[in-house]
């Protein structure tokens, strides 16, 4: 076991697909000779060579696409856009081939890819550095979204992702890189991708959630918990495709009351879907409405103003306080 | 300090060696055997008939919209003339006779503008990608399988093809700059037919020619007769030559002509007169070929009207092979991941509910997920 940040933890898993596969490379702006701007690909070039860690031109639809292409021909890319903000530029190379071409040749020509972008913000950064568009991704068939929250789960989930004969687009929370430290296995571990965790078991309210807003979450259910005698269950989804509608059911079905977290925009966000299917799936068990805590339909201000902007602990305990109050 | 003009290294040079009205330049013409020559005509040959059968297939409503590529025969022939098997192929739409030559089943391209999967899905171990739809979108992508080829060291290359309204694209300049960049083993042909669809290529860009954008990118170009079959073979043979050496890129323009509409959802009498398209019919490359051949022998009156009945039967075969082919509507269901998620699984089965006709025989056809339910080995 180590201690190490979110930002190890993706280099060691990065390091083991490398050391293990030797059809992987990593290919993105930066990730070579400069380590990555935030570090993540620290080492990688020094120990596995430019043919395994390409330094690539500022052309995210080429990144993309060369790695489409890198995947017919039977390789394992693992592409990265370097902030979220600038993956839209690719946006088309994935819907048009990466989460199409399985299909498109019955399976013929796979895209076994990995797209890993840095996402959201509270990091004081300029403009399009903290964008959350997860919904975006969401919306493409063919396509996986996995969305890790602390360091041990991301790696376990970006070696899965890797693993994984399916395109994936790997979201991380630029917001938890550093934040803190958890134990990580020396032994590679994966998770399965589309099994959310209940990271806290209650029974008053669950609270869904994923990726930053993890933190906030935690933090407003020990205040619920302390201040408010409010014992709530928390589920962090850790992948948006596949969705684990079934540990969702389980805790709706057990607690009748739900809060769903995230910091992007509320309209057509992830929320929408999961209530969607909490309505579909248990009605009948809700005990009140379900409340959304999330981003506003509104660009995330630029860094000086954006604090208010995203979901907190504070909004956390007053949704959940709502609920349980009903 | 002076001003100076700064000397480039790479250029662009123009071939051009059977003419239309079926000379040739001595000097430039290649050596092809008679069954080499022959092997071209009939290719050529079969790429025309088979457009031709296409659009009076969608006329009857037996397929749906088609894009014909009359006239463009020797463009997309010339490089699949000297690629090798393990060579990939990637083309856009408009390459027929490349792509039946190649080993592409004619029934699958059938199936394709007739609307199924099937017929995008290739024959296996084939190095051939589908018809690519999003327009200069399979630049990155040849660029990336040129890539892979490099890394695989073994002398395959990636050939591909994009038209001129496709060099305005984004992913053409992302691609070619990336494959330049990386010295990669990419051959990439622009069909300059002079229409994308109305939109005259002189609107296009105001580059006086298409392939001097690969001085941009580092690299040289080759702006060819496209309907001269022979100079065709001569720059992708160069070319080809190049990437597999390790010389990286070529661009090559093809001069030619969309001498019928963009597809059969277009009416070009609404932005081109029919006088150009007069002035480009003695250009076609079947009619200069043609003489050729006769010229060297290869293919005389008696040979041409046996080529032609060899080719009507092989055409009509791939129809009735096409039209024999049953879809299993459930397939999409089985190809979106490698194993379907829950939430498939669930819609599945609302969409087989809503099938209304008993699916049990499709359901115990399948043992596993992602199992090909369609015969496509013994298709």
């Amino acid at each position: 076991m180590a201690h190490m940040t979110m930002v190890k933890a993706l280099n060691l898993a990065l390091r083991e697909a490398l050391q293990e596969d030797g059809t992987t490379l990593i290919i993105g702006q930066d990730v070579g000779q400069d380590e990555g701007v935030f570090r993540v690909t620290e080492g990688l070039l020094r120990d596995f060579g430019a043919d395994r860690v390409v330094d690539f031109p500022v052309a995210e639809s080429a990144i993309v696409g060369l790695g489409v292409g890198l995947c017919i021909a039977g390789f394992k890319p693992i592409c990265e856009m370097q902030f979220s903000g600038f993956g839209y530029h690719g946006f088309h190379q994935v819907e048009s081939h990466a989460s199409r071409f399985r299909n498109r040749t019955r399976g013929r020509f796979t895209c076994p890819m990995v797209i890993r972008m840095p996402y959201g913000g509270g990091i004081r950064a300029i403009e399009h550095h903290s964008e959350s568009r997860e919904a975006i991704w969401a919306h493409l068939p063919g396509l996986k979204l996995v969305i890790p929250s602390g360091p041990r789960n991301a790696r376990a989930l970006l070696r899965a992702s890797i693993l994984d004969p399916d395109p994936v687009m790997f979201y991380e929370p630029k917001a938890c890189y550093r934040a803190f430290k958890e134990e990580v296995p020396d032994e590679p571990e994966t998770m399965e991708i589309g099994r959310a965790e209940v990271v806290r078991s209650g029974s008053d309210v669950t609270i869904i959630s994923y990726g930053a807003s993890m933190r906030p979450v935690i933090e407003g259910a020990d205040e619920l918990d302390e201040e408010y005698n409010i014992d709530a269950e928390l589920i962090d989804l850790l992948s948006l495709v596949p969705l684990d509608t079934e540990t969702i059911m389980q805790s709706i079905r057990k607690t009748g009351r739900c809060v769903v977290v995230h910091e992007a925009p509320r309209n057509c966000g992830p929320a929408a879907e999961i209530i969607a299917r909490i309505v579909e799936n248990s009605l009948m068990y809700l005990e009140a409405p379900i409340e959304r805590v999330t981003g506003y339909d509104l660009v995330l201000p630029f860094f000086n103003n954006e604090r208010p902007y995203m979901p907190d602990a504070q909004k956390v305990v007053t949704a959940a306080r709502k609920v349980v109050d009903f | 300090m002076p001003r100076a003009k700064i000397k480039l290294e790479n250029y662009v040079e123009s071939i051009s060696i059977l003419d239309q009205d079926g000379k040739v330049d001595a000097d430039l013409e290649p050596k092809l055997s008679k069954e080499e020559l022959l092997r071209l005509y009939r290719a050529m040959l079969l790429g025309r008939r088979y457009d031709e059968r296409m659009l009076r297939l969608q006329r009857q409503g037996r397929i749906g919209t088609y894009g014909p590529a009359l006239g463009q025969e020797a463009a997309s022939m010339g490089p699949a003339f000297v690629m090798r098997p393990d060579d990939w192929f990637i083309p856009s739409f408009r390459e027929p006779a490349a792509t039946l030559y190649r080993g592409w089943p004619m029934e699958k391209l059938i199936l394709w503008w007739g609307g199924n999967e099937e017929g995008s899905t290739p024959p296996k171990g084939c190095r051939d990608l589908p018809i690519c739809v999003p327009v200069a979108s399979q630049v990155p992508v040849a660029a990336g399988i040129a890539w892979g080829c490099k890394l695989s060291n073994d002398g395959s290359i990636a050939v591909a093809f994009v038209g001129d309204g496709g060099t305005s694209e984004g992913d053409f300049h992302e691609g070619l700059n990336c494959a330049a960049a990386f010295g990669l083993p990419l051959v990439l042909i622009v069909q300059n037919n002079q229409w994308a669809i109305s939109l005259p290529r002189a609107r296009q860009t105001a580059s006086k020619t298409l392939a001097q954008k690969a001085i941009g990118y580092g690299i040289n170009g080759i702006q060819a007769d496209g309907n001269d079959i022979l100079a065709m073979v001569v720059a992708a043979r160069e070319a080809v030559d190049r990437a597999r050496n390790g010389g990286g890129p070529t661009l090559i323009e093809a001069i030619t002509y969309r001498l019928g509409v963009h597809t059969t959802a277009d009416d070009p009498t609404k932005y081109r007169s029919s006088e150009e398209v007069e002035t480009w019919k003695p250009r076609d490359p079947l009619l200069r070929f043609g003489k050729y051949v006769l010229d060297k022998g290869v293919l005389d009156e008696k040979g041409r009207v046996a080529l032609e009945e060899e080719i009507t039967a092989e055409i009509a075969a791939a129809v009735e092979h096409a039209e024999a082919f049953e879809p299993k509507v459930a397939e999409p269901f089985y190809h979106c991941f490698a194993q379907m998620p829950n939430h498939l699984q669930a819609q599945l089965a609302e969409f087989q509910a809503s099938l209304g006709a008993s699916d049990e025989a499709e359901a115990a056809d399948r043992e596993s997920n992602g199992e090909l339910s369609s015969n496509i080995e013994t298709y």
